[in-house]
């Protein structure tokens, strides 16, 4: 296997999930669009570890999925909050900081 | 590709180098496609439980991803953590706001044309510069990772970002809490 | 100035000066003698009121101490002008071969140099250049020092009985005794500048005693118009003075310039200045005298002053201020021989202007009813006689005159005031007459005074109006006078006046004491306070003249003649070589004829004629009812130009004066308003119409347009960018994947 398609199928995942969050409306598709970019990312971690030998990729692979179960808990508990203030989670409604 | 030794297993006859990497390649072709799909229907269909079930999707393949690259202690923590735990709470986030949006939302135009364009960009710019730098590099583990090893490593060497990542798992536990509670 | 070398005189080291520095401690520390004075001006100021006789008690005590410090000068001065041998001041010069033509031709031997003793202090100093402040105590000073206290003090007792109860008392004597103070400053001033300080300060005393009583309008306008007239004459002094400094200043070295009267003096004569400076500087401080000492046609002051109070017309205006411009001649007399060049001429401005006041004057005496007035114009015609012996080069006579004159025109004002006072009036027409009876002490004195100032002899007036006569060498009969020069019709208007004096004093005499009382109320005579000065200033208009018996004179050993000549004129180098006339028998008798004549002719018109058309009318008259002036046209226009003073005052005050204030002012005025204030308006009106412009076009339009231009530009960037804070997350999110994309492209192509 080459490593240039696990880099190619990572860049697409990245992509679809960058997509995801700018394009939909949706707080809790956002959210998941971003655990998409979080796994394409881990791919590339892991497949570069496995081309060197080494242990280190699938560690830091491993802090990632850490990291982003705690940034889970944390947004949808945002998007809780906002959906309980302003009865909707439709990020497209959400332009107080508008200049 | 090395060979470090057979393995012998009773009824089990194993592969030859070269079928390996046929039968490698062709799981990872249909890992793939499976995934690019489910997430390209992820991001556009319109009922979001469908969303999260196609997450689900590309999650497991992700783990797939991770089992054919011989990360296999990752991929099942991948299995356990993000489809066992993580889409839970998404599905529990969507149960609980699930009236606010209706089903017929569609993003603006506007906005998906230039997510489009910004994506694409994006595949252009990222593709083109990993694949151009590691071109004809190939990877494969003479032999699974081992999880001892693992762990010898992740207490020893990266202890320190252990210990804060525990940390964060803390902070964020007490302010999703602390954000979401009633009061 | 191509040499510098050092004038070798007779001592051989440089000009002598003729001072000295040396003297007994009283010649040198003579301005004691102004000092006390002025002190006693400051006590009287602040203190007068409180004292139980409103101050004048401290001026008379001052002034008293003041005298018997003057006559302690005059006795050292006396053994000193003989005795001294002590070092002669000496100047070196910084000089070319340079004419010397006046230098030691006529170089008489006068005996024993009699050397001023010169003491001073630094005033200020400029450039390295001293200014210094001091004495010059010679002959003619210590003369002054004692005419002027003891007038002053005549004048200070006199006073207590004359302006008593008055409504300024304390502050008259106050003035006394600032002006006794500045007179004395004036004549022991060692240096022109102090002189001139000297002069302005007895110029205000005179302004303001002048105008003692100024709430009556004539009096304060007479003050004005003295202290006005004299400042006209202060521009020549002030010129003068300047000249000569820096004419002294081209000839010493090191220095730009010298106040000193006795540098000045010694250069003069050696003839080390430009005659042309001397000729000019005298022609200016001319001018000086001409306004101080009533020079004719300066003279319009003093007969107006006669509105102050009568001891002030006798100390200020007859014995003392008057006499300043006379005594600065005399002590600047070098320069004044060298520039009108007296010895050896026959006539001269100087001699000129004296010769002509006298003759004014004395006509101007004639026509008067108010008996100061009349007193007013013999003063001036007096000042005449001295100008003039000083323009003659009798200067001893001069001087010998000014003492004279002194106390018996003190006398004779001290005399009118005490008239004055008995009849409250000075008008003699109307208000006197037949007083002899009734103060006879007054009638005395003042007739003792008279006859003094007609020159009749043995009376102090006769010696000294002689000397002068004789000097003025114009007498060429039984062997002549041998003066300075050949002064000819001095000699002539001399004459006439001695007989026009005479004649008018009779004329005085007479109206006053004679005939039947016109006035009011009951006549009396005068406190002793005033009568014992009269009698003091009129025994000594009777024997002062004997203090200059003319060499010659029989009966008398040597040693009494010319005392007062011996121990007044300065034996110095810085005093020139003047010719002594010889005195003249001839001209005695012949002047004494006609002040004889003269009073015989006036006393015949008024004794005579007038008693006997009053005998006719029934009632006292002061002149004959059909005389002269009413018969004859000619004698009644030349009356009338008497009366009107010669048209002088129309002359100044109508001509001049309004000539200024009117024509001249509005012309001016109107010059000021359309052409100067025109100009300025214009210039205003172009600055306003630039700022508009400048405003409009320029700040408004180009500046705030920039300015606003700016400010909009900034605001429409701002809406744009606004744009960009759409509040939405998900644009922002798009903008920063876009950016990190676009940032990693050009990182991998570039890096």
């Amino acid at each position: 296997m080459l490593l240039n398609q696990f880099l190619l199928l990572s860049a697409i995942l990245f992509a679809i999930g960058v997509y995801g969050v700018l394009a939909r409306r949706n707080g809790v598709l956002v959210l998941m669009s971003i655990e998409l970019i979080l796994n394409a990312v881990n791919i590339n971690l892991v497949a570069f570890s496995a081309t060197h030998e080494a242990v280190s990729g699938e560690i830091f692979a491993l802090f990632v999925i850490a990291v982003a179960a705690a940034e889970v808990g944390v947004g949808l508990a945002m998007v809780l909050l906002l959906y309980r203030n302003r009865r909707s989670i439709d990020l497209t409604e959400i332009d107080l900081m508008r200049g | 590709m090395k060979v470090l030794g057979e393995v012998q297993l009773p009824g089990f006859t194993p592969l030859g180098s070269g079928e390996v990497v046929v039968a490698q390649n062709v799981a990872f072709g249909i890992v793939a496609v499976v995934m690019v799909v489910a997430a390209l229907r992820m991001v556009t269909t319109r009922n979001i439980v469908h969303a999260a079930l196609y997450l689900v999707i590309v999650l497991a393949g992700v783990a797939g991803i991770f089992i054919l690259l011989g990360a296999e202690f990752i991929g099942v923590t991948q299995i356990l953590v993000y489809i066992g735990a993580i889409v839970v709470l998404f599905l529990f986030g969507i149960m609980l706001t699930r009236g606010a949006l209706g089903e017929g939302e569609e993003s603006e135009t506007e906005k998906r044309r230039m997510a489009l364009l910004v994506s694409v960009l994006l595949v252009v710019v990222v593709g083109g510069a990993l694949v151009g730098s590691f071109s004809d590099a190939s990877v494969g583990r003479s032999a699974p990772s081992r999880t001892a090893e693992i762990g010898d490593t992740l207490f020893s060497q990266y202890i320190v970002p252990f210990e804060a990542v525990s940390v964060l798992l803390l902070a964020a536990l007490i302010g999703a809490i602390v954000v979401a509670r009633k009061d | 100035m191509t040499d510098l070398f050092v004038l070798a005189a007779s001592t051989g080291s440089g000009l002598p000066l003729g001072i000295t520095d040396g003297g007994v401690w009283l010649l040198r520390n003579a301005w004691i003698i102004p000092l006390l004075p002025a002190l006693s001006f400051v006590g009287i100021l602040f203190f007068g009121k409180r004292l139980p006789r409103g101050g004048s008690e401290l001026g008379i005590a001052v002034l008293g101490l003041t005298f018997i410090l003057a006559l302690l000068t005059a006795i050292t001065w006396v053994d000193h002008r003989d005795n001294y041998h002590g070092d002669e001041i000496t100047r070196t010069l910084a000089v070319v071969e340079h004419s010397q033509e006046h230098s030691q031709e006529h170089s008489k031997d006068h005996g024993h140099p009699s050397l001023a003793v010169h003491a001073t202090i630094t005033w200020f100093q400029i450039n390295d250049v001293e200014f210094t402040a001091g004495t010059l105590i010679d002959g003619p000073a210590v003369m002054m020092l004692l005419v002027v206290t003891l007038v002053s003090l005549l004048v200070h007792v006199y006073s207590t009985e004359y302006v008593a109860g008055d409504r300024r008392y304390t502050h008259f004597f106050a003035f006394l005794s600032l002006f006794s103070a500045s007179m004395l400053l004036l004549v022991v001033s060692e240096n022109t500048l102090q002189l001139l300080v000297a002069w302005e300060l007895v110029g205000v005393c005179s302004f303001t005693l002048i105008g003692h009583w100024w709430e009556e309008k004539p009096n304060s306008d007479a003050a004005l118009k003295a202290f006005l007239t004299n400042r006209v004459g202060d521009m020549g002094l002030l010129v003068g003075v300047t000249i000569l400094f820096f004419a002294v200043g081209s000839v010493l070295p090191g220095q730009f310039g010298s106040f000193s009267i006795a540098e000045t003096n010694a250069l003069a004569n050696a003839g080390y200045l430009s005659h042309t400076a001397l000729l000019v500087s005298s022609c200016c401080l001319m001018a000086a005298v001409m306004s101080k000492s009533g020079q004719f046609f300066l003279h319009t002051w003093l007969p107006d002053a006669m509105a102050g109070p009568t001891p002030v017309s006798a100390l200020i205006h007859a014995a003392t201020m008057v006499v300043a411009g006379v005594f600065m001649i005399a002590r600047m007399y070098g320069v004044f021989f060298e520039g009108f060049s007296i010895g050896g001429s026959s006539i001269n401005l100087m001699a000129l202007v004296g010769g002509f006041t006298t003759l004014v004057g004395a006509c101007l005496a004639f026509v008067q009813r108010d008996i100061k007035k009349v007193l007013a114009y013999s003063t001036i015609s007096q000042l005449g006689y001295m100008v003039m012996a000083l323009g003659v080069g009798a200067w001893t006579a001069a001087m010998f005159h000014l003492f004279t004159h002194a106390f018996f025109k003190a006398c004779l004002f001290l005399g009118s005031g005490s008239v004055a006072h008995a009849v409250h009036s000075f008008d003699m027409k109307s208000d006197m007459g037949g007083l002899r009876k009734v103060m006879p002490h007054t009638f005395r004195t003042f007739v003792l005074a008279s006859l003094a100032l007609a020159g009749l002899p043995p009376l102090a007036g006769f010696w000294s109006k002689d000397e002068i006569l004789v000097g003025t060498g114009g007498w060429g009969f039984f062997g002549g006078t041998e003066g300075n020069g050949a002064y000819t019709l001095m000699l002539l208007m001399g004459l006439v006046t001695a007989a026009l004096t005479a004649a008018y004093m009779t004329r005085c005499v007479y109206l006053t004491f004679f005939g039947d009382f016109r006035g009011h109320g009951h006549p009396h005579e005068s406190g002793s306070r005033i009568v014992v000065p009269l009698w003091i200033l009129a025994v000594l208009a009777v024997v002062a003249g004997f203090l200059n018996f003319p060499k010659g004179f029989p009966l008398l050993p040597d040693s009494f003649h010319e005392r007062f000549g011996h121990f007044v004129e300065p034996v110095s180098a810085y005093f020139p070589s003047i010719m002594h006339a010889r005195p003249s028998w001839s001209l005695a008798i012949v002047s004494t004829l006609i002040v004889l004549a003269a009073i015989a002719t006036a006393s015949w018109y008024y004794f005579v004629k007038v008693e006997a058309a009053a005998q006719v009318a029934g009632k006292s008259l002061t002149e004959l009812p059909d005389g002269p002036t009413t018969q004859y046209p000619l004698a009644r226009m030349g009356h009338t130009l008497l009366v009107e003073k010669y048209y002088l005052d129309h002359l100044y005050t109508g001509i001049i004066a309004d000539g200024t204030k009117g024509p001249l002012a509005s012309a001016v005025y109107k010059v000021n308003q359309q052409v100067i204030d025109g100009a300025v308006d214009k210039v205003g009106e172009g600055a306003v119409r630039i700022g508009h412009l400048v405003y409009h076009r320029f700040d408004q339009a180009v500046v705030d347009g920039i300015v606003n231009t700016s400010g909009r530009a900034s605001s429409g960037a701002g809406e744009e960018l606004r744009k960009i804070q759409t509040g939405k997350v998900q644009s922002y999110a798009a903008i920063l994947f876009a950016a990190a994309t676009v940032l990693a492209g050009v990182f991998i192509v570039i890096v």
